[in-house]
C-alpha cells in the first residue's frame, strides 16, 4: 500500500505553496512514496523515553548589549528585491525606492 | 618558478612570504587555469576576476609595506555559491536567486578577507546544498575532473572539483550530510566538516539548520587545516556558535604528518557499516588505509554503534522538514525571482508560481516531504521520532569514543557514478551519505582523505572525531596522507 497518496501530495504542495504541474504531482508521488516507506523505518527504535535532540550543541538564548550598531541600508536591503515602489512626494524627490511593493494581499470581494 | 597552481596553499604561502612569486602572478595564474579548463569541468559558477586582482594586490602592497600577514595571505580559495560574498552574485546554485548581489560578506567570507585569500569566484552545487552530485543545480553539472563522464559529488561538487582540477588550492564547502567529505572522496581530494558549531553559520543561506557546516576542501590535509584555523572560531552572529577556543588543526596536522606515529591510537571499526553495502573496490582500499594506520602503531578495535543504521532514515526527516521552514523565505518579495504579477493574481498565487518556477525539483521533494513531517498527526511519528534517534546516535558516538579515539569508514560507498544513474529514484541518491551522516546528527568533526583507486576512481577514506576534537582527525589524516603514495588526476 502506497504510504502517500497523489491528493496529499497536492495538498502538501498547496500548504507549501508550490504550483506544481499535474505532470509533476504523478512523478512526485511516486518518488516521495519510495523515501517514505524508507524513513518510516525510524518507528522501529524503541524510543519512547528518549529525549529528541534539536541541536548538537545546547542552546542558550544569548542576548547582545544593548547598544546602537550599525546595519543594513535601506536601500541596499532593497536592491536585491523584485519590485520595489517609491514612498511620500518628499521621500520621492531623492530617488530612491522606499518600499518593498508586493502583490495584492486582500482579495477585491474581501 | 614552476606551474604555481601545482602548489599547495601551504608552499604558496611561503614562496609569498619569501617574494618568490607575488599574489598578483598567483591569482592570474590560477585565473589562466580556469579560463583553460572550466569550460570543460564547470566547477565555477561565477569567476570574480577583478575582484581577485584587487585583493591580489592588496596583499602585494601590504607586503611591500612590511605588514603582518597571515599564512595563507596573497593564496587563492574558492568559495561555494551557498556564502553570501558582497556584491558578487551568489545563487544557492538556484534559479529562484539568479543575479542576486548579496548586500553582505558571510563571517568566514570577511575571516578570509582578513588573512588575505583572494577569493576567485563562486563554485557550482546542487541546488540549496541538496544532491550528491550537482546533478540538481539549476545551472548544469560540474565534471569529474578524473572522468568527465562522471559526477563530482555533492553537494559541493564546484569546490572538490576546482580544487582536484587545480584551479584553486582552496575551496569552501559547507556539510549537511557529507556536501564536503563526499565530494572529497570522489574527487581524491581532502575535505573536512569541523564540528558543529566551530564554524559561523552567518551568510550561509540555511538548508538545515542544525547540520549545516561550512569547512575546507584542499589537496593535501596541511592545507585544509591551515584553511580551518582561518574560518573557525566563535562568532556572535551565529547563535549555535561554540564560545571555546579552536583546537589546534595546523599543529596537530603537521605533528601526524612530520612523525607519522600513531602508537597509542585506537582507531573504532563500526561493526554496523562492515555490512552496509560498500562496493568491493572500495572496501579493499579503505582496509589497506587502516592497514597503513596499523603500521603507523595504531590499534584497531571494533565497536558497535546499532543505531547508525537508522541515521539515515533520521536526517531524511530532519533535514526536510527543516529545509521546509527555512526556503519559507524564498517568497517573491525580498529578494530574487518573482513570476506572474500581473496585478491580477494574489500574493499567495503569485507566490506558488514563483517558487513553482524558482525551485528545482529535488528542492520541492523536499520540502513537501518536509512538510508531510512537520503535519499534526505525523509530526511525533515522523519529525519527533527522528529526532529521538538522533539522540540515540549521539550516544553511539559518546559510547564508542569511550573506547577508542576516532571512528574510521570508507567517506562514501560507491566511487564516482556516470551522470544520470541516479537520478531516477531519488533515495538511490541519499545512499551516497550513508557513512557520512551519523556525524552530522551527533555534531562531531569528520574529514575525508583520499586512500588510493578503485577501478581507477578515487576512494575517500572517513576519520570521525569526538566534538571539538578537530585536532584529532587531522592528526591520524595527514599520517594516514603521508604513508600512502600521493594521488594525481588525469590530465585535462
Amino acid at each position: 500500500m502506497a504510504a502517500i497518496s497523489r491528493e496529499e501530495v497536492a495538498h502538501l504542495a498547496r500548504l507549501s505553496r508550490l504550483a506544481v504541474t499535474e505532470e509533476e504531482l504523478d512523478r512526485f508521488a511516486g518518488q516521495l512514496d519510495v523515501i517514505l516507506q524508507a524513513v518510516t523505518r525510524v518507528g522501529e527504535v524503541a524510543a519512547a523515553d528518549i529525549p529528541p535532540t534539536s541541536h548538537s550543541v545546547p542552546l542558550t538564548n544569548i542576548l547582545r548589549e544593548d547598544v546602537v550598531a550599525p546595519g543594513l541600508e535601506r536601500d541596499e536591503a532593497l536592491a536585491g528585491a523584485p519590485d520595489t515602489a517609491d514612498g511620500h512626494v518628499r521621500e520621492r524627490a531623492t530617488g530612491q525606492a522606499r518600499y518593498f511593493r508586493v502583490p495584492r494581499i486582500l482579495d477585491e470581494e474581501a | 618558478m614552476g606551474d604555481v597552481t601545482r602548489s599547495t596553499a601551504a608552499e604558496l604561502g611561503r614562496r609569498l612570504a619569501a617574494k618568490e612569486v607575488s599574489a598578483v602572478e598567483v591569482a592570474q595564474a590560477h585565473l589562466d587555469r580556469i579560463a583553460a579548463v572550466d569550460e570543460r569541468v564547470h566547477a565555477f559558477l561565477h569567476v570574480d576576476t577583478d575582484g581577485a586582482l584587487r585583493a591580489a594586490r592588496a596583499v602585494d602592497e601590504a607586503r611591500v609595506r612590511g605588514d603582518e600577514l597571515g599564512p595563507l595571505a596573497g593564496v587563492p580559495v574558492a568559495v561555494k555559491d551557498v556564502m553570501t560574498t558582497r556584491g558578487v552574485p551568489t545563487t544557492a546554485g538556484s534559479k529562484i536567486l539568479e543575479g542576486w548581489r548579496p548586500p553582505y560578506d558571510a563571517t568566514l567570507v570577511s575571516r578570509m578577507r582578513d588573512a588575505g585569500l583572494v577569493i576567485l569566484g563562486k563554485t557550482n552545487m546542487d541546488e540549496f546544498a541538496m544532491g550528491s552530485s550537482t546533478e540538481y543545480s539549476a545551472y548544469g553539472p560540474t565534471f569529474n575532473p578524473w572522468d568527465l563522464a562522471r559526477i563530482p559529488g555533492g553537494s559541493g561538487g564546484g569546490s572538490a572539483a576546482s580544487v582536484a582540477a587545480y584551479e584553486a588550492p582552496l575551496a569552501i564547502g559547507t556539510d549537511t550530510g557529507g556536501s564536503i567529505r563526499q565530494p572529497g572522496a570522489v574527487t581524491g581530494t581532502v575535505g573536512a566538516k569541523p564540528t558543529y558549531g566551530g564554524t559561523s553559520r552567518y551568510g550561509l543561506i540555511a538548508f538545515s539548520s542544525s547540520l549545516d557546516t561550512p569547512g575546507p576542501c584542499a589537496r593535501t590535509v596541511e592545507d585544509a587545516a591551515l584553511l580551518h584555523a582561518v574560518i573557525a572560531g566563535h562568532d556572535p552572529r551565529d547563535s549555535t556558535s561554540i564560545p571555546a577556543p579552536v583546537p589546534d588543526v595546523v599543529g596537530a596536522g603537521r605533528h601526524g604528518a612530520t612523525t607519522g606515529d600513531l602508537t597509542g591510537v585506537k582507531l573504532g571499526l563500526v561493526r554496523e557499516f562492515s555490512g552496509e553495502g560498500a562496493e568491493p573496490g572500495v572496501s579493499a582500499a579503505f582496509r589497506e588505509g587502516v592497514d597503513a594506520l596499523v603500521k603507523l602503531g595504531a590499534e584497531v578495535v571494533e565497536v558497535s554503534c546499532p543505531h547508525f543504521e537508522y541515521a539515515l532514515p533520521a536526517y531524511y526527516l530532519i533535514a526536510p522538514s527543516e529545509c521546509t521552514s527555512n526556503l519559507a523565505r524564498f517568497d517573491g518579495v525580498r529578494y530574487g525571482l518573482r513570476v506572474g504579477d500581473d496585478g491580477s493574481k494574489s500574493l499567495e498565487e503569485v507566490m506558488s508560481l514563483t517558487r513553482e518556477a524558482g525551485f528545482g525539483p529535488e528542492v520541492k521533494r523536499r520540502i513537501i516531504l518536509g512538510t508531510y513531517a512537520l503535519s499534526s498527526g505525523y509530526y511525533d511519528a515522523y519529525y519527533g521520532q527522528a529526532q529521538k534517534v538522533r539522540t540515540l546516535i549521539s550516544r553511539d558516538f559518546a559510547t564508542a569514543f569511550e573506547q577508542v579515539d576516532v571512528l574510521v569508514s570508507p567517506t562514501t560507498p560507491f566511487v564516482a557514478f556516470p551522470f544520470g544513474s541516479r537520478t531516477s529514484d531519488p533515495y538511490q541518491m541519499y545512499l551516497a551519505d550513508l557513512f557520512t551522516i551519523p556525524s552530522n546528527l551527533y555534531g562531531g568533526p569528520a574529514i575525508s582523505v583520499p586512500c588510493g583507486l578503485s577501478e581507477g576512481l578515487p576512494v575517500g577514506f572517513q576519520i570521525m572525531a569526538p566534538t571539538m576534537a578537530d585536532d584529532r582527525m587531522y592528526r591520524v589524516g595527514a599520517a594516514l596522507e603521508s604513508a600512502l603514495p600521493p594521488l594525481t588526476p588525469p590530465p585535462l
